[in-house]
């Protein structure tokens, strides 16, 4: 499973935006291998060619290299390509529109050294008010306790459950300092900012389990902030809510 | 002063300087030059050595380090295990170091300072007493950095970039980092304005700004840059400080709750401030890492394949280009920060536009070989492997410099590998070069052809083993800064590459070991050169008597001609020098 999952290149895409990213990706790199190649062989050429032993009397006037602008003009085209035609369209439609809320299943995910809170509304689907200074050991996220939206509130830290095949609206924040929520297989880059919440979405499109990792550097425990994604069918990710909501009554005061 | 020293000056007349005038505190830009060089090749060597320390936590995490594992302290690492706080003091001072303290020093402090008045043919920089503190700021600020892995909680931690707040809350180290930045800082400033004014104000009789040899312009660019992108790093390490020393919150926000303890500031700061005054800076940088490299090459590529430059005005016209552009794209370090359409559009557009002169001069430079009657030389083959590594570090800026790829690249092992491909096998690679073709000038004897290829080979074959493999591994998904990459799946996956890179790094690391022995054997023992001008070249540093004297020019330099006027049609040899009245 994990050899198929991930390789020495572009790992398993589980994301509905990630297909265009990976086509952009490797047209980009089949473009500039030939970038490389073509100039390559020439400039061995040169070296070959023009090597004292080879030529002992240089040419004092420069070549003509109307190839040399074709390529220029080439780059500029091609660049401006990638630009208008792939690189931006993914950013606007990925960054710039956030699924309606209604639509989308909202998590929010607090990071802090070196751990991923989640934070799941529980059974009535509203968020409990947080603050920071009702953060305890036991109250990690610092849900108000006399806000009774969040008496149902649950915190499944460093594991992330979401169904597939729809949109998660996702709205990180820090407690602390600068982390960064990274997912490979969903082609996902997010910095966490202490003091900012910054909205993002995704919809994944198989199951399974993949990694969460820490991609901006956030002190020593930096390299082990692993969280875990899970990718549920509808019918498991309900499973799994009613059952976390279940432990949360049995336990009582469990955030 | 001793009393051999008096009895020295007494000997040479009154004009004489003391030791202390003439080799500490010297006024002589070539003097200064060449303390720049020596101190800034000591602090790239000791910055690789934190490297190849890292490479074995990378290569074999949380095995004890062979051999010099047991020197080290218990804090940092117990029982010859290096500690991921170690870990991280490394990759930060590492970086510091490298580009604050090694290359820029080397590529402006260095090679501007001992060729730029030359080339110009003046006798010395416009401010003599503002280049000599300027080192004298330099060195005390190197010093307060590696002083730094000595206090208490060790050196500087967060990487280095420094992002608040986790430089905010860091131990002691990075107050003394930021000190020694401030320090560091000033010097450059103090050394960019005396460039440009002595490259606007000292050039000799006939030599316009189009008859300037490249070098010139790639240093008068960069002074530029440094003298308009480092007052804002000042700016923010200055701040940073308050934040850290006076209790103020520029950078950070309110209700930050550290390791379950609300941390006590006013707040009202942004974390994001720092990163815009940063890369305000860092971006230019990297051109300042960058122009005087290219300059070098130039030279040595016109040398060598003894033909003008192709498109010399191309160049020029590219590297000022380069210059005005490195100020409008810094934000693309910050795509993944929240950024929102319209500013991400802007900045995708600025660095794709700014690949393009990056391309027009390697075009141009690889133009310059065609017709030419190259010459293999231990210089030549440092500068011309520049360019086809170069290529490889722009080329992979592409991906990095497009959002939608940025979103899964960045801040992985392909930004690591793009950037040093840029300054190692690149910029490096350019200074190493311009060291074995300027040590003749600087010494009168000529650097070991024999070594400097074994050195050469090596080199090349270490950098693409350590920087190539990291291209996959980014791919891959692999974060950089991680202390043990086999924690996740994918990173466990490519753990095998990362191994292999190692072993190209240790590598690198014999390879330098040929180039200090021949740097310290050619001083003394080196073939002595028979003319002022072994490489038959063209430019000015070449009409000097080798090593040049206080005051360089024996008499008043006067310019006739272009800068690389290699093999003219009907000239008596393959070079008419600037400085020569006949063709």
């Amino acid at each position: 499973m994990q050899q198929e999952v991930y390789g020495y290149w572009l790992p398993l895409n589980v994301s509905a935006h990630g297909e265009v990213i990976d086509q952009l990706i490797n047209v980009l790199h089949v473009f500039m291998l030939a970038l490389f190649v073509g100039w390559g062989v020439f400039f061995i050429h040169c070296l070959i060619r023009y090597r004292s032993g080879a030529n002992p009397t240089a040419t004092y006037d420069p070549i003509k290299a109307k190839l040399s602008k074709y390529v220029e003009i080439f780059v500029v085209v091609f660049e401006a390509f990638l630009l208008v035609g792939l690189s931006m369209p993914v950013w606007s439609q990925f960054k710039a529109d956030l699924p309606a809320e209604s639509e989308a299943v909202e998590i929010h995910v607090m990071a802090e050294q070196f751990a991923w809170n989640v934070h799941y509304p529980g059974a009535d689907g509203v968020f409990g008010r947080k603050a920071p200074q009702f953060v305890t050991p036991e109250n990690l996220l610092g849900l108000d306790p006399d806000d009774t939206n969040g008496k149902d509130d649950f915190n499944s830290i460093n594991n992330l459950h979401v169904p597939v095949n729809r949109p998660i609206l996702i709205r990180l924040t820090s407690k602390d300092v600068i982390h960064s929520f990274k997912v490979p297989v969903l082609r996902l880059t997010q910095d966490a900012i202490p003091g900012q919440e910054i909205p993002f979405w995704f919809e994944a499109t198989k199951t399974g389990g993949f990694d969460i990792a820490c991609a901006q550097l956030c002190g020593l425990g930096h390299y082990r902030m692993r969280g875990q994604l899970n990718i549920q069918t509808q019918a498991d990710f309900e499973a799994w809510l009613a059952e976390q909501v279940e432990e949360e009554d049995d336990g009582g005061f469990a955030f | 002063m001793s009393a051999e020293h008096d009895h020295h000056s007494e000997a040479h007349g009154h004009h004489e300087q003391s030791f202390v005038q003439k080799y500490v505190f010297s006024v002589d830009h070539k003097v200064i030059g060449i303390q720049y060089t020596i101190s800034a090749l000591f602090f790239l060597l000791f910055g690789f050595c934190l490297m190849m320390m890292m490479r074995w936590q990378l290569a074999y995490p949380g095995e004890a380090l062979p051999l010099i594992g047991t020197w080290f302290s218990e804090a940092n690492m117990p029982g010859g295990v290096m500690v991921p706080e170690f870990y991280n003091q490394l990759g930060a001072m590492h970086g510091t170091i490298m580009v604050f303290m090694g290359v820029v020093p080397l590529a402006v402090g260095g090679f501007g300072n001992y060729v730029l008045p030359l080339q110009i043919g003046a006798p010395d920089m416009a401010f003599p007493k503002l280049n000599m503190a300027s080192f004298w700021v330099f060195l005390p600020g190197g010093v307060i950095m590696l002083a730094s892995f000595f206090v208490e909680g060790g050196a500087a931690q967060s990487g280095w970039t420094s992002y608040a707040p986790l430089a905010n809350i860091a131990p002691a180290g990075q107050t003394w980092w930021l000190v020694g930045m401030i320090f560091l800082i000033t010097s450059s400033l103090l050394g960019s304005i005396n460039f440009i004014v002595t490259t606007v104000q000292l050039r000799a009789e006939g030599l316009s700004y189009f008859r300037l040899p490249f070098f010139v312009w790639a240093q008068f660019v960069t002074s530029f840059l440094l003298l308009l992108a480092f007052p804002p790093l000042e700016a923010a390490g200055i701040l940073q400080l308050m934040d850290r020393v006076a209790g103020t919150s520029f950078f950070l926000p309110a209700g930050l709750v550290i390791t379950g303890q609300p941390l006590e500031v006013a707040g009202g700061g942004s974390p994001l401030l720092w990163q815009h005054l940063f890369w305000f800076l860092a971006h230019p940088e990297v051109y300042v890492l960058i122009l005087p490299a290219m300059g070098i090459v130039s030279e040595i590529v016109a040398n060598n394949t003894r033909r003008p430059l192709w498109g010399y005005r191309t160049l020029v016209y590219s590297v000022i280009f380069l210059g005005f552009m490195s100020f409008i794209v810094w934000a693309h370090h910050m795509f993944m920060t929240g950024m929102g359409t319209a500013m991400s559009t802007f900045f995708q557009a600025t660095t794709m536009i700014i690949s393009i002169p990056s391309v027009i001069i390697l075009t141009a430079l690889a133009l310059s070989f065609h017709g030419g009657s190259i010459r293999f030389n231990t210089p030549m083959l440092f500068a011309l492997t520049f360019i086809p590594m170069f290529a490889i570090g722009g080329l992979t800026g592409l991906p990095l410099g497009l959002t939608a790829a940025d979103l899964h690249l960045h801040d992985t092992y392909y930004v690591i590998g793009h950037f040093h491909y840029v300054v190692a096998p690149g910029t490096v690679f350019a200074l190493l070069a311009g060291i074995y073709y300027w040590f003749p000038k600087v010494t009168g004897r000529k650097m070991s052809e024999g070594l400097g290829k074994i050195h050469f080979w090596l080199s090349l074959i270490g950098m693409n083993v350590v920087f190539m493999p990291m291209f996959s591994i980014g791919m891959a998904g692999v974060s950089r800064r991680l202390y043990d990459q086999t924690q996740y799946a994918y990173g466990a996956q490519v753990q095998e590459l990362t191994i292999i890179g190692s072993y190209g790094a240790w590598l690198l690391g014999v390879a330098q070991i040929f180039f200090i022995i021949n740097l310290i054997k050619s001083i003394r023992g080196g073939e002595k050169v028979e003319s002022d001008n072994p490489w038959q070249a063209t430019t000015l540093e070449w009409a000097t008597p080798t090593p040049p004297p206080h005051g360089n020019f024996t008499e008043v330099p006067k310019v006739y001609r272009d800068p690389y006027e290699y093999s003219v049609p009907g000239a008596k040899s393959d070079f008419t020098p600037q400085f020569s009245e006949e063709g």
